[in-house]
């Protein structure tokens, strides 16, 4: 195989393809990662239906595929074959364009969002500063989309949106400043703005930053929590397509495969965040207690986790299938969910096995493979819990009024952030 | 144009010239203007049915409503003049179809009042127990509607959910789950079905940790309290100068009730009080129907243990043809003072029949209760009115 494949492959690699200036990793790294965004959306949306339907004592799709689990296909192909209409009074152009500029913000985030220490498509030394400015960028797409509508709804949700979005900004940023003051606490006194930067600073100093000089980093934390749900456009922040007030915002006027654009940006944006939330102070790829528990041993059992998760996976699965009905119609039901625990089992077997076969930390591909899957599963688990939080908070709350929740970001939120980096700073400086 | 900037707010929208508006081309639109005149309404999610709202707008503040009312209007009353009154009985479950029961005591009440005959002892439990059922349905029913509107989409779902065990009663009882035609001029036609008390009472017991789990879910909820606390504050004064009543003139802390102020049917024999506000506003509303709720409770509990045996039919002729005269009679419906006014000119169909529905009257408090505050508060305000417009168009 060329050289420029398996250079990578080699465990002794601590660096992302884009700073190894290796373009074909880089490029396997985007379409992994873009593919794998995909298909993220694709499952948050069946996990989001299924969760808030359980939530609200109701099943949930049901009917395409058992359990619904083919529903989110059904859907994106639905809104392929619909009918795409552009409003004779919008501006055809920019209303087309306008979900491909949300789109692109929200992927191009993930250039820098470390999976693991090498695990990233680039690391950038600015990365965090990179990624607010890209996410920035999202809410372009909609102020674009509710202009372009030439309609009052969406112009409304636009305005909102844009409003939201810019005033969240500030206290997140200022949040992100105070986990950024903390990665300076080192033998050198210099800090970085790197994602992977950012979670080594945390492996070094053995402590997440959400546990950091505590309650500080918590508070940090909480703050980023509430904004990036506002970001996001999120309950109890969805104003913007606030669905009882204006219908349905800024996308009112799309339908088919352009709204599918918007909807997908959102997921993807949702992920971003809640990326960003876990590099800064959940550890980013970190396994639990990694300074305390670091034994081969531990590293090894860790390392099980993976197989395992998919291994209950398809247990449940398994168990699901034969507590099916047994009517003859349930039949290709009970076949097709048999056959996903069975697809599920051999994910987890081959896991397991790449779990054992590079468990000695030696130069083999399948050592490389495994730390790989160990960094990722990991920052995924993370991530995935942010994603249960979105429902649960969609699930459980009314929503904010527009005022309140410009109060709330102004007044509250600001000022705490204020005061939580000043703080930070004295701490930093006084303990350091 | 620039005359009414200044005083703008303190007008209704039909007081401003629309004629120079001109709305031909894109490029002429609102967004010369600094006020926004948009349509919510009639297909909108949250106007509970057919309303459409003319909203005013600076931004997101109100400057204005205006309501247009009438497309789901049936002509109910003309219909009255050309059905004979039993012919008549079904069609004003039609008119607030949520609390079809209570339209249907009103308008039986009415005529039996008009015929000056009475319903027995046991009709009027009965009469009491399902149109407290019923109170308590469209209560659950505006209660997941509203936090729907603000936002809060799980208690549609509760609510929903423990509304099928009332509307299971009254299938039991007369076959139909929300038309229900379940009483008739002069009494019940059916007598209750065995097993009718255990099962009252079966939901009296399953429905009392539900109010509970909703209050959980809203009562204290720091968003709850920002979104209704002041929001929609009307004063008992002006809710009696617009003829508002019901759970709205409560909660300005007017305590009037007809089951108290009039007694009809059996309602003077039990115990129960009448729950009110202070501030008049949407979060009171909300505590005075959740109380409701209870009250209603403790009065299907007295009927269903002291239901009396006896006939359920009063001494009412096959032709009903009341006597030449008029009457006006009003009930406490879920949503407000329902009432009847007849006149009859002595043929078996009436001569006239007006109907007073709380929904239509309540609507017009609106535009007071909204003028200021943003357009998300006209939201949380129709849900609070608690309108059907079935009712109001009528």
């Amino acid at each position: 195989m060329p050289n420029f494949i398996m250079s990578y492959l080699d465990p002794k690699v601590t660096v992302t393809p884009g700073s190894a200036g290796n373009q074909f990793w880089a490029l396997m790294y985007v379409l992994i990662i873009f593919a794998g965004v995909s298909v993220a959306v694709i499952c948050m949306n069946w996990i989001e239906r299924k969760a808030l339907a359980h939530f609200q004592v109701r099943l949930g799709p049901m009917r395409v595929g058992p359990h619904g689990l083919l529903q989110p296909i059904a859907d994106a192909v639905k809104l392929m074959i619909k009918e795409d209409i552009i409003p004779a009074e919008a501006d055809q152009f920019v209303f087309w364009i306008a979900p491909m500029i949300g789109l692109l913000a929200a992927f191009t985030v993930y250039t820098v969002i470390p999976f693991g220490p090498s695990q990233a498509v680039s690391d950038m030394n600015i990365g965090i500063l990179f990624m607010l400015g890209v996410s920035s960028l999202g809410v372009l797409g909609i102020v674009v989309s509710g202009w372009a509508s030439n309609s009052h709804y969406p112009l409304i949700g636009a305005l909102r949106s844009s409003a939201q979005m810019v005033s969240y900004e500030v206290a997140m940023g200022l949040a992100v400043v105070s986990a950024i003051l903390m990665t300076s606490l080192n033998a050198s006194g210099t800090g970085t703005l790197s994602m992977i930067g950012i979670v080594q600073a945390q492996q070094q100093q053995g402590v997440w930053f959400i546990f950091k000089f505590f309650p500080l980093g918590f508070i940090a934390f909480v703050i980023f929590a509430i904004a990036m749900v506002a970001e996001t456009n999120r309950a109890p922040f969805d104003l913007a397509e606030a669905e009882s007030e204006l219908t349905a915002g800024y996308h009112t006027e799309y339908s088919g495969l352009r709204w599918s654009l918007f909807m997908l940006a959102e997921y993807a944006a949702m992920i971003a965040v809640s990326s960003i939330a876990v590099t800064l102070w959940l550890g980013g790829w970190m396994r639990p207690f990694p300074n305390l528990l670091h034994a081969p041993a531990w590293d090894f059992i860790f390392s099980l986790f993976p197989g395992l998760t998919f291994g209950g996976l398809a247990a449940i699965t398994f168990i699901e299938a034969a507590r099916m009905p047994t009517q003859s119609f349930f039949k290709i039901q009970r076949i097709g969910l048999a056959v996903f625990a069975a697809l599920l089992g051999f994910i987890a077997l081959l896991l397991l096995v790449i779990a054992v076969a590079g468990r000695s930390a030696d130069t083999s591909v399948a050592a490389r493979f495994r730390e790989g899957i160990d960094y990722v599963y990991w920052f995924v688990l993370k991530v995935a819990g942010f994603m249960y939080l979105f429902i649960w908070y969609r699930a459980t709350w009314p929503r904010y009024r527009f005022d309140q929740l410009m109060k709330i970001g102004w007044k509250v939120m600001l000022p705490i952030s204020l005061g939580v980096l000043v703080v930070t700073a004295i701490v930093g400086v006084i303990f350091s | 144009m620039s005359d009414r900037t200044s005083d703008a707010s303190n007008r209704a929208p039909s007081d401003v010239d629309r004629s120079n508006l001109d709305y031909g081309t894109p490029d002429k639109t609102y967004l010369d203007s600094n006020e926004l005149i948009i349509n919510m309404g009639p297909q909108h999610p949250a106007t509970h049915g057919v309303l459409r709202v003319i909203l005013k707008l600076d931004g997101e503040k109100v400057l204005g409503t205006e309501c247009v009312i009438g497309y789901l209007h049936r002509g109910v009353e003309k219909i009255a003049e050309n059905r004979t009154y039993t012919m008549f009985n079904p069609y004003v479950d039609r008119m607030d179809y949520c609390a079809a029961v209570s339209n249907g005591l009103g308008y039986c009440e009415a005529v039996e009042k008009l015929m000056n005959v009475e319903a027995p002892a046991r009709a009027k439990y009965i009469r009491v127990i399902l149109t407290e059922l019923q109170r308590i349905a469209s209560h659950q029913l505006w209660l997941g509607t509203h936090a729907l509107d603000i936002g809060a989409m799980t208690p549609l779902f509760y609510t929903f959910r423990d509304r099928e065990e009332i509307l299971k009663i009254f299938e039991r009882y007369c076959g139909a789950r929300l038309t229900t035609h379940a009483f008739r001029i002069g009494g019940c036609q059916y007598e209750t079905y065995a097993g009718f008390e255990k099962d009252v009472k079966n939901f009296l017991a399953f429905f009392a940790p539900k109010i509970d789990e909703y209050e959980a879910l809203l009562t204290t909820n720091r968003i709850w309290l920002e979104r209704t606390k002041n929001v929609g504050v009307i004063s008992g004064a002006d809710c009696i100068a617009l003829g508002v009543t019901g759970p709205l003139l409560r909660a300005s802390g007017v305590k009037w009730d007809l089951r108290k102020a009039q007694p009809y049917a059996a309602y003077s024999e039990f115990d129960f009080e009448i729950p009110t506000g202070v501030n008049g506003d949407t979060y009171d509303r909300y505590m005075v129907r959740m109380k409701e709720m209870r009250q209603s409770m403790r009065i299907i509990e007295q009927a269903v243990s002291g239901i009396p045996e006896g006939p359920i039919m009063g001494k009412v002729p096959k032709v009903i043809k009341p006597p030449v005269g008029e009457i006006y009679h009003s009930i406490e419906a879920p949503k407000g003072e329902l009432g009847y006014f007849i006149v009859s000119d002595g043929s078996t169909q009436p001569y006239r029949l007006r109907v007073r529905p709380p929904s239509f009257v309540n609507l017009q408090a609106l535009d007071l209760m909204v003028r200021g505050l943003l357009v998300a508060d006209v939201i949380a305000v129709i849900g609070t009115i608690d309108i059907v417009l079935g009712e109001v168009d009528r």
